[in-house]
């Protein structure tokens, strides 16, 4: 559902949770995109941080600088504000991928899972222009969408201990890249060699909100 | 410089935080008891937000220079050359001082500050160690025995002179306790944002039940063990769609036993938040340990007062 209104939720007395929809819709995460921008360019010293995801944007303040009903007004006057300047295009990013072997040990469950060849799955994953819903979970870790019907595949029941570094995975209709070894519970079908994160970039991030993102098989 | 002899566990460089990259999938990390942080770079003269020691378990460092020194945050044993020292107060160390820190209870967290500050580059704009992303601090890892620590220059022309000054009891809590068994701690929430998730019982669960802090509690966050689990309502059936998560924020996991984030916690996360601790107490949070009790308390956002049914 989408709410008619954004639906603006104090999150303790340091931070409001904007919620636009309870669902995952491109529209909708279009505008946490365009909020989180209109907010960042109006380079507030109140505002310590903002989270956005597929349908929510989270707006971290200073309650020493500026109480919940200011912080409040602050959000809606932005919302209701025609966009001033847009947030700016999105770019593509190319992942090459080597799909399968040792790289990819759940690409023959999910071919058997939807009862369909390896290659498939492959061609299938690289047919797609995914979107970066979001970045979260871990440093440089983005949540791109929607893989086809055809590929889906639940996530592990027991996680792996350790997913190596550039792994990219299935959980549901979403994929993604792990930036960095980690434990985790998505199905492998590949990996890349491309760095993810580096804290010593800015932004610190290959993949960002709103990015368009190509696999392409090596 | 400092010279680590004893590195403890987990002893790491923490400052306030490294905000502005939560976009970015970047935890803010930062002292787990700020205002401990805060209080003990004002004792010697530093910025609040500089970066300090933040030590769970018994270490031991080596002065190569003077410097003015100041211990806060979780109730420990404090030494210099052997001599016990209090916590809260400024204290001048002499170039050669062995500096011995141990916490009475095992759990707390303390905070060393020296005047001038922690020399270790800024990371994102912190000098936080954020050990799962290998960043920040001292090579982006805990200290270990061996280490040399820079300390920045000193403003102050006599560190002698300074040294001495103390902060009441008030502006200082040295445990969440005062060193009882297992006390039960009341800890001021904010109900939401997602309490409409939950059943009218596991509200009132929440504010009524006595929580134990389970022995998984680390940077990232503390679960604690319900008396019988925060079931959800009508909605429960649904996944909450994954968003932004702050610190202090109270999560209940399927298995309806809570858990509240802390500071290297993930940026985004599934699970509903039934409330959030009141910035003032998420130190009181911080600073307990494994088998002590929480209480819940709801308050009103303008204000603070508690709710009464």
């Amino acid at each position: 559902m989408i709410h008619p209104q954004p639906r603006l939720l104090p999150a303790g007395d340091a931070a409001i949770l904007i919620e636009f929809a309870d669902e995952i819709n491109d529209a909708i995460n279009d505008h946490v995109h365009a909020l989180a921008h209109a907010l960042r360019a109006q380079n507030r010293s109140e505002i310590r941080d903002l989270v956005p995801a597929y349908s929510s944007l989270l707006v971290c303040y200073d309650p020493q600088r500026a109480p919940f009903v200011t912080m409040r007004a602050i959000i809606q006057d932005t919302i209701s504000a025609p966009a001033t300047n847009s947030p700016r295009a999105p770019r593509l990013v190319e992942i090459p991928t080597r799909y399968g072997g040792e790289c990819g040990p759940d690409l023959a469950f999910i071919a058997r899972h939807n009862d369909i060849a390896e290659d498939d799955v492959i061609r299938l994953h690289a047919s797609v222009i995914y979107r970066v819903y979001f970045v979260g979970f871990t440093p440089g870790f983005a949540y791109l969408g929607s893989v086809p019907e055809q590929i889906a595949a639940p996530r592990m029941e027991t996680p792996r201990t350790r997913v190596p570094a550039g792994s990219v995975g299935i959980a549901g209709r979403q994929t993604g890249v792990y930036p960095m070894e980690s434990p985790g519970g998505w199905r492998i079908i590949g990996r890349t060699e491309l760095s993810l994160f580096d804290p010593s970039w800015d932004p610190p991030t290959l993949l960002r909100s709103a990015d368009r993102v190509r696999f392409v098989a090596r | 410089m400092l010279r680590i002899l004893d590195s403890g566990l987990f002893t790491t460089i923490q400052d306030a935080g490294r905000w502005g990259y939560q976009a970015y999938g970047v935890p803010v990390s930062g002292a787990m008891d700020l205002p401990a942080l805060s209080v003990a770079n004002q004792l010697v003269r530093n910025s609040r937000d500089e970066a300090a020691l933040e030590i769970h378990s018994p270490v031991a460092l080596r002065t190569n220079a003077p410097h003015l020194i100041a211990l806060t945050g979780a109730d420990a044993r404090f030494e210099i050359n052997g001599r016990a020292l209090p916590m809260g107060m400024s204290v001048f160390a002499r170039a050669g001082a062995t500096i011995e820190i141990a916490p009475k209870r095992a759990g707390g967290w303390i905070y060393l500050a020296i005047h001038g500050g922690i020399d270790v580059p800024r990371v994102l704009g912190s000098k936080s160690t954020f050990l799962r992303g290998k960043f920040g601090g001292l090579e982006g890892r805990a200290l270990a025995a061996g280490d040399h620590i820079h300390i920045g220059a000193p403003t102050l022309d006599d560190l002698v002179a300074a040294a001495g000054r103390s902060v009441g009891v008030s502006s200082m809590r040295f445990s969440a306790t005062d060193g009882d068994e297992s006390p039960t701690t009341n800890i001021r929430v904010i109900l939401g944002p997602h309490a409409d998730w939950f059943t009218p019982e596991a509200i009132a669960a929440l504010t009524r039940a006595e929580f134990i802090v389970a022995e998984t509690a680390d940077r990232m966050g503390y679960r604690l063990i319900a008396p019988s689990p925060l079931r959800r309502g009508v909605r429960g059936e649904v996944e909450l769609i994954s968003c932004g998560v702050p610190f202090g924020a109270i999560q209940v996991p399927p298995d309806g036993q809570p858990i509240v984030l802390m500071a290297d916690h993930q940026t985004t996360g599934g699970y509903p938040i039934i409330a959030m601790v009141v910035s003032e107490d998420i130190a009181r949070v911080a600073q307990s340990v494994p088998g002590d009790r929480l209480m819940f308390r709801a308050v009103t956002l303008e204000g603070k007062t508690i709710i009464r049914e």
